[in-house]
């Protein structure tokens, strides 16, 4: 059998593999949302500890941005997954269950791209308060705002109009990482869910953009032809986000009055 | 705390530093070659040169160093029959020259624009004196272009050397047993996977603590006058 040409590898349809492609872009971008948003999650904490006034939660902000920003991600990656599976087989083996359970894929990629990613947006979220003028929070405490008013009305929507360029670095990061969870993804899984007499199994099927492209070069032995795919979805995803970070800019700073 | 295992594992990971150095130091010597030519012909008046140079550095840029790696290993293997022909397969065979290419390809495309950035600070007023004085061509670059422009691009290209050193750990995933290779390897034996990253964790940031030390002297000695940029691992360009 000669060897397909681009075009029929990448049909639409169970001949081709544009539309599995197409969902494991998707599960890229999904990986990529979550573990961004578990990183400004972590990395607000943190840069309200670096802010604090107490010696103690300093010290723990600046330890935890020195580590995961000195490390490389693989090993966090390694870390979540093979520490994260012996803790829940631990405990699995408690109730009676046994041999190794692994954690899924997307939950691991998750945390540790939300860990790492935290450890830099903690320097950005800092920058970005320390950057909001002390006179703003003045005149709204002359206003009578002060807890969570000042923070939703003042400082809040300005962290996030300084932090936004920095954010989109972030971004840019958290996507090309996202790509490391092909390292422990693909897996299926098999979830049984009991609903009283009702015994549901769900399967699912968890591969990023190249854990997929992996599997599809090793199905059809033109590897070439998927990993350059990749690439190309790669290059969609950032350009697009290059765009619209390009865009919130202009949207966020539009009361501003440019130099 | 299990210090005898501690112990055992520093002493295995130890063995992957020469790795882990080796593949940080000759691509950032051959990336930055090549990004001193990106980035001219970024600069050049022949336009097809410059977008050539500008589709590189955003295709490099624009995509995970793993996918380069994983494209330029088993992607290129496709083309075996040719790449026999030319005599070159033995080096797309071998995963080490692989991660070589890749890793240096890579840093090559954010090297270039650290060095156009660079260059671009260069002020117009100093070049005119120095044409003024009868210089020129290659003599007007090294004695004048080149210093000022590296100067400014230190502090980047420190954060560069330091991300690069990290980066290297993504060779393990083509069996290459460098320090994260070998804690995956340890891991995957025994399944302690705390211990194991305590110990390469505090590998690696010994080796990055010592380059950002490394990087911070050679501030002070080119450009003492600027001040370090004290912020060297803080901010700037963070992702591979």
């Amino acid at each position: 059998m000669p060897p397909k040409s681009f075009l029929e590898l990448m049909q639409w349809g169970p001949q081709g593999w544009l539309d599995e492609m197409t969902f494991a872009t998707g599960l890229t971008l999904a990986v990529a949302v979550s573990g961004f948003l578990f990183g400004l999650a972590f990395g607000t904490i943190a840069a309200i500890g670096k802010l604090s006034r107490h010696a103690v939660f300093q010290r723990a902000a600046d330890a935890y941005t020195t580590v995961f920003r000195g490390v490389p991600d693989l090993l966090v990656i390694y870390l979540f997954y093979f520490g994260g599976s012996a803790v829940v087989t631990a405990i699995a083996q408690k109730f009676g269950a046994q041999g190794f359970i692994g954690l899924p894929g997307f939950l691991v990629g998750t945390l540790a791209i939300g860990i790492v990613s935290g450890a830099y947006q903690a320097e950005v979220i800092r920058g970005a308060y320390l950057a909001v003028p002390p006179g703003e929070v003045d005149a709204a405490r002359a206003f009578g705002m002060s807890g969570w008013r000042l923070l939703r009305r003042i400082i809040g929507p300005q962290v996030l109009r300084y932090g936004l360029p920095g954010m989109g670095n972030v971004w840019q990061l958290v996507l090309k990482e996202s790509a490391l969870v092909a390292v422990v993804g693909l897996s299926v899984y098999l979830y049984e869910i009991k609903l009283g007499d009702l015994v549901l199994i769900y399967e699912t099927r968890f591969s990023d953009l190249l854990r997929q492209a992996h599997v599809a070069a090793g199905s059809t032995r033109q590897p070439f032809v998927f990993y350059i795919t990749a690439v190309a979805f790669y290059l969609i995803l950032t350009t697009a986000s290059t765009w619209a970070f390009r865009r919130a800019e202009t949207w966020a700073t539009r009361g501003l009055r440019q130099a | 705390m299990d210090f005898a295992f501690l112990y055992s594992s520093f002493l295995r990971l130890i063995a992957g530093i020469p790795l882990t150095l080796q593949l940080a130091f000759s691509s950032i010597g051959l990336g930055f070659c090549l990004a001193v030519l990106l980035a001219a012909m970024m600069r050049s008046r022949l336009l097809p040169l410059a977008w050539i140079a500008e589709g590189f550095v955003f295709v490099f840029r624009g995509t995970p160093l793993l996918v380069q790696i994983f494209l330029i290993y088993y992607g290129l293997g496709q083309f075996r029959p040719y790449l026999d022909e030319m005599g070159i397969w033995w080096f797309f065979r071998s995963p080490y020259y692989c991660a070589l290419l890749a890793l240096t390809l890579n840093t090559a495309a954010y090297g270039a624009e650290i060095v156009r950035g660079g260059l671009q600070s260069v002020p117009h007023g100093q070049i005119e004196a120095a044409r003024a004085f009868g210089m020129s061509g290659f003599t007007l670059y090294r004695r004048i272009v080149a210093p000022i422009a590296l100067r400014q691009a230190l502090p980047a290209y420190g954060n560069e050397i330091i991300l690069m050193i990290k980066a290297t750990s993504l060779v393990s995933t083509i069996t290459l047993m460098e320090v994260t290779g070998l804690a995956h390897k340890i891991i995957s034996e025994t399944f302690r996977a705390f211990e194991v990253f305590f110990v390469a964790g505090a590998i690696y940031l010994a080796i990055n603590f010592a380059m950002a030390r490394l990087i911070a002297l050679a501030e002070d000695r080119i450009a003492p006058d600027l001040g370090r940029a004290a912020a060297t691992i803080e901010m700037g360009k963070l992702s591979h």
